[in-house]
């Protein structure tokens, strides 16, 4: 098949991907909503619950074609270049897009998080539509610097990552809807079927815990990259700079909890800032950046 | 305690290196914000220019130079200092803790993690629990009436190990900066490159980097190839043969130079950054006689490699200069005049326009060498030229030649790399040993009943687990027995 024709494939897989993940978001959101009516004591309406409870199994199982569809974007997307598909800001925003829906079907393995499907779904649905409408370049061959199999280690790492602090940070930021909603005298009825406090407290940690390591290691095949391309393997370009200070709030994070023994709401608000260090890395340096990282293609 | 013990006190507690740690995050943002001087002195120009009082006050707060500001440093250098004085000191307690027993049983389980009474006969008891603990790697020292076990000493470890390795990487980071050399240079193909501080176009050396030190090779660019994609003209491979021996006058060697594959001579590094075109014209003045020849490097001004080059002759009497430019792939439009339409080399052309007068050139002024002074000299010519074309210009005849390929090479040498990568390869490991090791206690006393607790340090989930599956062990004793 030629190239042309897979990077077609490849957009249709994308397509289909928006598709399955907004027929998730509305299951999610039928499910939530239903929660919500049942809360209204005085209208004295009886709710079949096994209709939302469908409802949320149809978007768990949306989620997960969602996700099939949205890898085998991906992956002839890379076929049509014959290379690996992270070369400019739409391939970086639907891989990310797929390693966040995917560490959030892996904790869902785990834990019951069904819940997190909503904005899961919702934050997919940005970035995909973000990447088809204005990141969107045509299939093309990588620039010299970019061949390299560290590019293919380092961005994965960082991608990979990348998802799984968004992941943490959505809990975090749920953690701290509710910790103000208890304060305020307690849960609305559609958010008491979310973990409790400190189950989400925990696994905003564990997760953080689990992809420090990774986003060392992605750091350190960077600079193993820029090494062997640019003849420096640290320079403080802006881009290295936002992941040295990322590297930075996570450790800080990590020490805070585990030393100085921060839980709950300061650690959740860490935990957000840290996130949007590389959110902002992503956005910023990509776009308005300068320096020798700004492969974005726009 | 004096006041030095309280300093030290202060500075090594891991509050202040927390405390650091976040200020130098935070002092690195203004670098990434701001041009910087080492990586685009041309935006810091273009900074000063558009605004110039404000850029004077930054300039005063290094805010141009960031990463080599005394502030930067002295952040750095703190950390540094408060990182060895916590690590170290807790390094030789953990050493010495390694051979010894977990420590004694507290006096009262029931205030511990999990805490049970188990309903079963006391003899035994501790006897069926070192088993159940031996058999699961626990470390466990016995007394009389109670036994305390403990596992998951390798987090400790592995933190110990992270962060010693910091220290090594900073150790390496700072050595790169006072050793070592780096420096650029402009070869056409069929040039020859000694490693000396005079073959450079620019070099500069670390504080203690000694000139004699440099890695004594020679090069001699063979060949230089650049292929394109078609459709969107980007760059696709760039590759440099070069003969290359070392040390010099020995048996050269044919070796290949790619944009991520440096030529390596130890802990010098030669890489390929960056390609031009050089044109090769001749120029005769009207008696006939060659007053120069051969190529000419011209800067390149977009992707398509339009170039611009400046041919300077000061020997001719008036003096002359040519302003001129190279087109590649020559195409021509209304709105933009005459320009290069591909990278390639496909439709060659030369275009110049023939200045004649004072060079300037002994004004004292350094002058860029890719441009014609041209303010005391008047124009005497204009001509687009391909290969092989003799264009006289009255003065004399410039004769297009030809063209070759240039290449930029950098050349670093920076000996703490190793030691950088080797630093941060154990940081990996040792976080990974650290955080995917749990650390936990347990507890069993026979005093007045059988009971067991534990403790999971940082609260870490899985002890609950391990304790129901110590309880079930004993049960199932109590019940065979
Ligand atoms: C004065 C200096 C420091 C001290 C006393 C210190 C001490 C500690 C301690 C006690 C832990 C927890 C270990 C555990 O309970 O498992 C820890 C963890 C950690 N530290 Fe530090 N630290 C220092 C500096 C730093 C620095 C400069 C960094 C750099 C980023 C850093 C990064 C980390 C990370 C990422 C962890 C979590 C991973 C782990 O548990 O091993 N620390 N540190």
């Amino acid at each position: 098949m030629t190239s042309r024709n897979l990077a077609y494939l490849s957009n249709y897989a994308i397509y289909s991907a928006i598709v399955l993940y907004t027929i998730a978001f509305f299951a999610h959101a039928i499910e939530v909503s239903f929660s919500v009516k049942n809360a209204d004591e005085s209208a004295k309406t009886t709710f079949d619950f096994s209709r939302t409870e469908r409802s949320g199994r149809i978007g768990t199982a949306m989620m997960i074609l969602g996700f099939l569809f949205l890898f085998a974007g991906v992956i002839l997307r890379g076929a049509s270049a014959h290379r690996v598909p992270w070369g400019n800001m739409y391939e970086f925003s639907i891989t990310g897009a797929l390693a966040f829906s995917g560490a959030y079907l892996f904790a869902l393995l785990k834990y019951r998080l069904r819940w997190l499907g909503l904005p899961v779904s919702i934050a997919v649905l940005l970035t995909l539509g973000t990447a088809i409408t204005v990141l969107y370049r045509p299939s093309a061959p990588l620039v010299p610097a970019l061949k390299s199999t560290w590019l293919a280690i380092h961005v994965s790492a960082a991608i990979v990552s990348g998802g799984v602090f968004l992941l943490a940070n959505t809990i975090a930021a749920t953690y701290l809807i509710l910790d103000r909603m208890e304060e305020r005298g307690g849960r609305s009825e559609w958010a008491k079927k979310l973990p409790t406090l400190e189950v989400l407290d925990q696994l905003s940690y564990r997760l953080v815990a689990f992809v420090f390591p990774l986003w060392t290691f992605a750091v350190i095949a960077g600079a193993i990259w820029a090494e062997s391309a640019w003849g420096r393997y640290w320079g403080w370009d802006p881009k290295e700079t936002w992941a040295f200070i990322t590297w930075v709030a996570y450790a800080a994070y990590l020490h805070a909890r585990v030393t100085a023994g921060w839980r709950g709401r300061k650690a959740a608000w860490l935990c957000l800032f840290a996130g949007s260090t590389f959110l902002f890395n992503y956005v910023y340096v990509n776009i308005w950046g300068t320096g020798r990282h700004t492969y974005s293609g726009l | 305690m004096n006041i030095f013990q309280w300093i030290w006190r202060q500075l090594t507690s891991m509050r202040t290196a927390l405390i650091l740690l976040m200020t130098l995050g935070l002092a690195s943002i203004p670098g990434s914000l701001f041009p910087q001087r080492n990586q685009n002195p041309m935006k810091v120009q273009d900074f000063f220019k558009a605004n110039p009082t404000l850029a004077q006050w930054l300039d005063k707060a290094k805010i141009f130079d960031v990463y080599s500001s005394p502030w930067f440093s002295a952040i750095y250098i703190l950390l540094f200092i408060s990182l060895i004085g916590c690590v170290l000191p807790r390094s030789f307690e953990h050493a010495k803790a390694i051979g010894k027993k977990p420590p004694l049983t507290p006096k009262y389980l029931d205030r511990m993690e999990g805490f049970v009474e188990l309903d079963r006969a006391t003899e035994g008891a501790l006897d069926d629990a070192q088993k159940w603990l031996k058999k699961n790697r626990f470390r466990v020292r016995r007394e009389e009436g109670s036994i305390s076990a403990e596992k998951g000493y390798s987090r400790e470890t592995g933190n110990l190990l992270f962060h010693l390795s910091l220290i090594v990487i900073l150790f390496a980071v700072a050595a790169g900066g006072i050793y070592g050399s780096k420096g650029e240079t402009i070869l056409n193909v069929g040039d020859r490159f000694i490693n000396t501080p005079t073959s450079y176009d620019n070099i500069s050396f670390a504080k203690f980097q000694r000139e004699g030190d440099m890695a004594p090779f020679s090069l001699r660019i063979l060949d230089f190839k650049a292929t394109y994609d078609v459709t969107t003209k980007a760059p696709t491979d760039y590759t440099l043969k070069v003969a290359a021996a070392n040390p010099i006058g020995s048996k050269e060697v044919l070796k290949t130079i790619k944009v991520n594959s440096p030529l390596t001579y130890g802990s010098t590094k030669v890489y390929l950054q960056a390609n031009g075109y050089s044109p090769v014209v001749a120029v005769h003045d009207k008696s006939g006689t060659l007053i120069f020849e051969g190529p000419v490097t011209f800067l390149p001004q977009d992707s398509n490699l339009t170039s611009i080059g400046a041919i300077k002759l000061p020997d001719m009497t008036p003096q002359i200069g040519m302003v001129a430019s190279f087109l590649p792939t020559a195409d021509r439009s209304a709105t933009r005049g005459a320009f290069s339409a591909f990278p390639e080399v496909l439709d060659p052309r030369l275009l110049v326009s023939v200045w004649m007068g004072n060079l300037g050139l002994d004004s004292g002024n350094p002058q860029s060498v890719y441009r014609v002074d041209t303010s005391k000299m008047q124009r005497i010519g204009l001509k687009a030229l391909g290969v092989g074309d003799v264009y006289n210009f009255g003065q004399g005849t410039l004769t297009f030649e030809g063209y070759k390929s240039w290449v930029n090479l950098q050349i670093v040498d920076d000996p703490g790399k190793m030691y950088a990568l080797v630093g941060a390869i154990l940081a990996i490991l040792g976080l990974l040993t650290s955080l995917f090791t749990r650390q936990r206690r347990i507890w069993i006393k026979v005093e007045p009943r059988v009971q067991i607790a534990g403790l999971a340090k940082n609260g870490v989930p899985g002890l609950e687990e391990e304790l129901a599956s110590l309880k079930a062990a004993l049960m199932k004793k109590e019940e065979q027995a």
